[in-house]
């Protein structure tokens, strides 16, 4: 048998995943430019205020990642289940385990990381100091990875409804809210001056538990859901 | 033990021995529940600050602490669903739902209730509503997942996988408010060590979360014994009691 | 087929297997055992259970039904749906198929889709092919495929007469050459090979 090792399986299909994403460039762009709509939003419904829109800059910048992941996890495992190459996936010799996190990986590098390296410029738009943009792509960088294997926990349980879009929502919100708090408390850290290692190194630490726990549910959702 | 596990396994002796146990442990319930309001409304001294006000926590906290165990005794009746394939921990599981979501329910609204003679609001983003308010979250997130699948075994399995990894993510959430929210009252009840609770309030106190405590299994039994039903209808069992009950 | 030892070892036995849906029994007790060489049809009518029993035997299924499976040898499965990404090519397709089967090198790829008719559509986006290109690009799997035990769910399907002689053709290599077929068809192979046929409701019979 000629079944590639497990490391050069996952390695491919973080390839076919990147190829995938690239070849419909505007799935890659949505996010942002959601992300860009919703931050045009606030000063609409807050009023054009600096002070008061840098106050509020971290939570909102953190709230409008964590949205704009929230949409596309959705489709991780959707087309994949439509066309029935979920069911070879399962049925494939290497541990599901490291097979999903190769397609969370290719998430979070085509939605976390991008959004991440663009925040920046949303940032000075919403007078966010100067002193914490360092801070804010770091902990989004740290943070959209959890929320990227947290939100597949719910992509791999909905995958096979016809209606999973709003219901994911529901299921996951309430596990995102943890990364809600640090993620934004490190940048209002940033902001006023305080240490935002702390904030950040317990943001690893979910990173950590989310990559040992999260792949083993969203194998039995898969499991779960090409079964059903 | 093994033929225990077995017979747990058993739809019909399950129905006939929670018709067992629930004909002695409601009555239970029900004269514990009223004995437990009556002594904790009626013959405890008023709080020295709050007053009178303070008796609604002989509802809200019984409520919040079976709210809680609730989740876990779902998530525990998921795992074993999902390791040894056992269908009534299935049912169990799924009958937890709606009733740990009916308690949290309960505690958010006496603990409004409560707020608002204390600190003059309805509503306080404080620490514990907070999280509260996430349980009631999570609760409906299983109850909707259960409904939108079609296939019910299959709905009962995504439901178990949901509620583990609730209850991995409890313990995360609630340290998260809690340091999100650092100015909250500490945890006055405590069963070792000194309690700052006064004997004569605590005692009524520990009787309605026991009391809360059968309510829960009772409503559980009683779930279960309805999901049974329905799940087993066409078996010969539930048409032989369909009849008995019929000629009665 | 020479006489060793390992040709008598099933690939996949297959003990007391129940499956019941909405309260209606589809089979009960189905005991078989699938050696190299075989070549086994599931017999029975639309919504007889076919489809569930093949994909209870590939791993598919894991509850909902009583029995026990055991699979002793790689296996492919192909199911009803293609599998096929419209965005990458047929030969990206095949390259980094998710069944995790092989490593294939462009050559036998090639190869493989010269055997199913795609010559020259190696490197067109797959959205340009038809839904019969696509099952054939899926097809080409089989040609590529080392796993002795294959599984195929109606293989036949909007697949035209050529094909259709070929993929028989291929069947039967394959279990000549000590592999073993276990497949659901509607219409009877055309092939001088020995068809063993599974009946959901009686069981194995030659």
């Amino acid at each position: 048998m000629s079944a590639p090792g497990t490391l050069p399986f996952c390695l491919r299909l973080l390839r076919r995943q990147l190829v995938l994403a690239f070849r419909r460039p505007i799935e890659i762009g949505n996010p942002l430019l959601f992300f860009a709509m919703v931050v045009a939003l606030f000063p609409l419904g807050l009023g054009p205020a600096p002070e008061q829109l840098s106050g509020f800059a971290p939570g909102i910048l953190w709230i409008i990642a964590l949205l704009s992941n929230l949409l596309t996890s959705d489709a991780v495992f959707r087309s994949d289940f439509e066309d029935g190459s979920l069911e070879q996936l399962l049925l494939s010799p290497q541990p599901l385990f490291l097979s999903v996190l190769a397609y969370i990986a290719a998430h979070w590098l085509v939605t976390g990381v991008l959004l991440a390296l663009v925040s920046p410029v949303f940032a000075l738009m919403l007078n966010l100091p100067v002193q914490a943009v360092g801070v804010l792509v770091a902990s989004l960088l740290l943070g959209s990875a959890v929320l990227s294997l947290v939100g597949c926990i719910g992509a791999a349980l909905t995958v096979g409804l016809k209606r999973g879009g709003m219901l994911i929502s529901l299921l996951i919100l309430p596990f995102y809210m943890p990364v809600l708090i640090f993620g934004s408390a490190a940048v209002q850290g940033a902001v006023t001056g305080v240490p935002a290692g702390p904030y950040l190194a317990i943001l690893g630490a979910m990173l950590c538990l989310a990559i040992a726990l999260a792949p083993l549910a969203i194998a039995a959702g898969l499991r779960i859901s090409v079964d059903a | 033990m093994w033929t225990f596990f077995h017979k747990l396994g058993s739809p019909p002796w399950l129905y006939s021995i929670s018709g067992t146990i629930l004909r002695w442990l409601l009555p239970i319930t029900l004269v514990a529940l009223a004995a437990g309001i009556v002594w904790g409304l009626l013959f405890t001294a008023p709080d020295f600050r709050q007053g009178n006000s303070y008796r609604i926590i002989y509802i809200h906290v019984p409520a919040a602490v079976v709210a809680l165990a609730g989740y876990y005794v779902m998530a525990i009746a998921g795992a074993i669903s999902l390791i040894w394939k056992m269908k009534m921990a299935d049912v169990a599981m799924k009958a937890c739902a709606p009733i740990g979501a009916a308690l949290t329910f309960i505690a958010l609204v006496t603990g409004s209730i409560w707020g608002k003679p204390t600190w003059g609001t309805w509503w306080v983003w404080d620490a514990r509503i907070t999280s509260m308010l996430i349980l009631l979250f999570l609760y409906l997130g299983v109850v909707a997942l259960y409904e939108a699948y079609d296939n019910k075994e299959a709905a009962g399995k995504a439901c178990a996988v949901l509620s583990l990894v609730g209850m991995v993510n409890i313990p995360i959430i609630y340290k998260s408010v809690d340091w999100w929210y650092s100015l909250h009252q500490p945890a006055s009840i405590k069963f070792t060590g000194e309690s700052s609770i006064d004997p004569s309030m605590l005692y009524p106190l520990l009787l309605m979360i026991s009391a809360f405590y059968a309510l829960f299994t009772c409503c559980l039994l009683m779930n279960m014994r309805a999901e049974l039903l329905e799940r087993e209808a066409r078996t010969n069992w539930v048409q032989r009691l369909a009849k008995q009950e019929g000629r009665s | 087929m020479p006489d060793t030892p390992t040709a008598h070892r099933p690939l996949l036995s297959a003990s007391g297997l129940s499956l019941e849906r909405g309260g209606r029994e589809l089979f009960s007790a189905l005991s078989f055992e699938v050696l190299p060489g075989h070549l086994l049809q599931i017999e029975g009518a639309n919504g007889a259970g076919k489809t569930s029993l093949i994909r209870i035997l590939a791993g598919l299924s894991r509850y909902g039904f009583t029995g026990s499976v055991t699979r002793h040898a790689p296996l492919l499965y192909l199911g009803h749906q293609a599998g096929v990404k419209a965005l990458l090519t047929p030969r990206e397709n095949l390259a980094w198929h998710v069944g995790g089967e092989g490593d294939y090198d462009d050559e036998r790829i090639r190869d493989a889709l010269a055997r199913v008719g795609l010559y020259g559509y190696e490197n067109v986006p797959s959205h340009a092919l038809s839904a019969g290109q696509h099952r054939r690009v899926n097809l080409a799997r089989l040609y590529l495929s080392e796993s002795p035990l294959w599984l195929l769910d109606e293989p036949f399907t909007a697949i035209d007469r050529s094909g259709v002689l070929d993929l028989e053709n291929l069947l039967v290599e394959h279990v000549e050459r000590g592999g073993a077929v276990v497949m659901t068809s509607h219409q009877a192979l055309q092939v001088t090979y020995e068809v063993r046929f599974l009946s959901l409701l009686e069981g194995l019979r030659l």
